[in-house]
């Protein structure tokens, strides 16, 4: 790749290190990614990875951007409120890097188009809110063979797991099924500290860069846990289930699944 | 001793630090091992970590010299894909 004299600028940093270099940033520009999400988690994730040149980000989301969303989603701001979500986050991100496609996509994603949705992206990343969308997710990774970074928070605690069908664990071996509609609070009910996500968001975007990379050891087989109030990280082991509906051998899930009904799904 | 013939040359002067390394850097890793570079430049600074950071890289300094009052020859040796 040859680089502009900008972007031997923007890039030094990276092209530096042994781990990357040129060829090394080669890869990040080719690379597409597909986030679901563009509140508290896909905001960071999102930025990060515009910052550092991924090629294609798309990111889908339903929502418009609320008041009570600036204390966590740090892609919008009070002059984007109403908007819709991606089209605030398309606006930063495009403002921060001119170099990267952004491509927003307004609406919920549902069992009847991920899998044309996520199909020509390498990577996909869940910072969704909800179960039935993160157990879609899950399931169209593990069926499309897509490597997923899933990150999840509430209140002051956070996970991330790096999900690489065919290898490691699917996010149904660590959870099997949705837990029922309201066992579960959502963060409207429950809270969560506004940098929360910021940590988290930051580390799957650390997991989408090296599995581009191909350097160091990404979570697959482990869920990462971290508590905010204890400032504790937890690596908790989790063994791929051979019985797994979906990615064990001999699975039950062969359609996707919408899980919607009886969840509150309001941000 | 027999003169080193390098493979490839680049001239960076004007450039300071990280550009100096980036360009040295990216020069590297276009050749295959084995191949020598040649880096003219005249920021005294890359004079002394250029050497370090590609030696940090696995790379062989082959030679610094100071050829005239302001500048600097590099010889430098792919050792390390």
């Amino acid at each position: 790749m040859d680089f502009t004299d900008d972007q031997l600028q923007r890039y030094s940093r990276h092209i530096i290190l042994p781990e990357v270099g040129g060829k090394g940033q080669a890869r990040i520009s080719n690379a597409k990614v597909f986030i679901v999400g563009a509140g508290g988690l896909g905001c960071p994730v999102g930025y990060y990875l515009t910052a550092a040149g991924v090629g294609t980000i798309a990111i889908i989301d339903n929502d418009t951007v609320e008041m009570s969303n600036l204390q966590r989603q740090i892609a919008h701001s009070v002059n984007t409120i109403g908007m819709p979500k991606v089209e605030s986050a398309k606006r930063t991100f495009e403002a921060l890097n001119p170099d990267v496609k952004i491509i927003a996509l307004q609406k919920r994603i549902s069992k009847d188009d991920i899998l044309d949705l996520i199909k020509d992206y390498d990577i996909v990343v869940d910072g969704s809110d909800n179960f039935p969308t993160r157990y879609l997710v899950n399931d169209a990774c593990v069926i499309a063979g897509k490597p997923l970074v899933s990150g999840a928070i509430l209140r002051f605690e956070g996970q991330v797991t790096t999900i690489i069908p065919g290898e490691g664990h699917c996010y149904r071996c660590l959870f099997e099924e949705p837990p029922p509609p309201g066992l579960v609070p959502s963060c409207q009910e429950a809270g969560v500290l506004g940098v929360l996500p910021g940590v988290i968001g930051g580390l799957q975007a650390t997991e989408v860069l090296k599995i581009i990379l191909g350097k160091g050891d990404i979570l697959r087989g482990e869920l990462l846990v971290y508590d905010a109030l204890k400032t504790i990280f937890r690596k908790v082991k989790v063994p791929k289930n051979p019985s797994c509906a979906v990615c064990g051998e001999n699975p039950t899930i062969t359609e996707l699944i919408d899980y919607n009904e009886g969840y509150c799904t309001m941000q | 001793m027999e003169e080193i013939v390098p493979e490839k040359r680049i001239n960076i002067k004007g450039l300071v630090c990280p550009y100096t390394f980036v360009k040295a850097k990216l020069a590297i890793e276009s050749m295959e091992v084995g191949q020598v570079l040649e880096i003219l430049l005249d920021y005294e600074e890359a004079a002394r970590s250029i050497p370090k950071s590609m030696e940090d890289h696995g790379q062989k300094v082959l030679k610094v010299e100071k050829i005239n009052d302001t500048d600097w020859i590099l010889l430098i040796r792919k050792d390390k894909e």
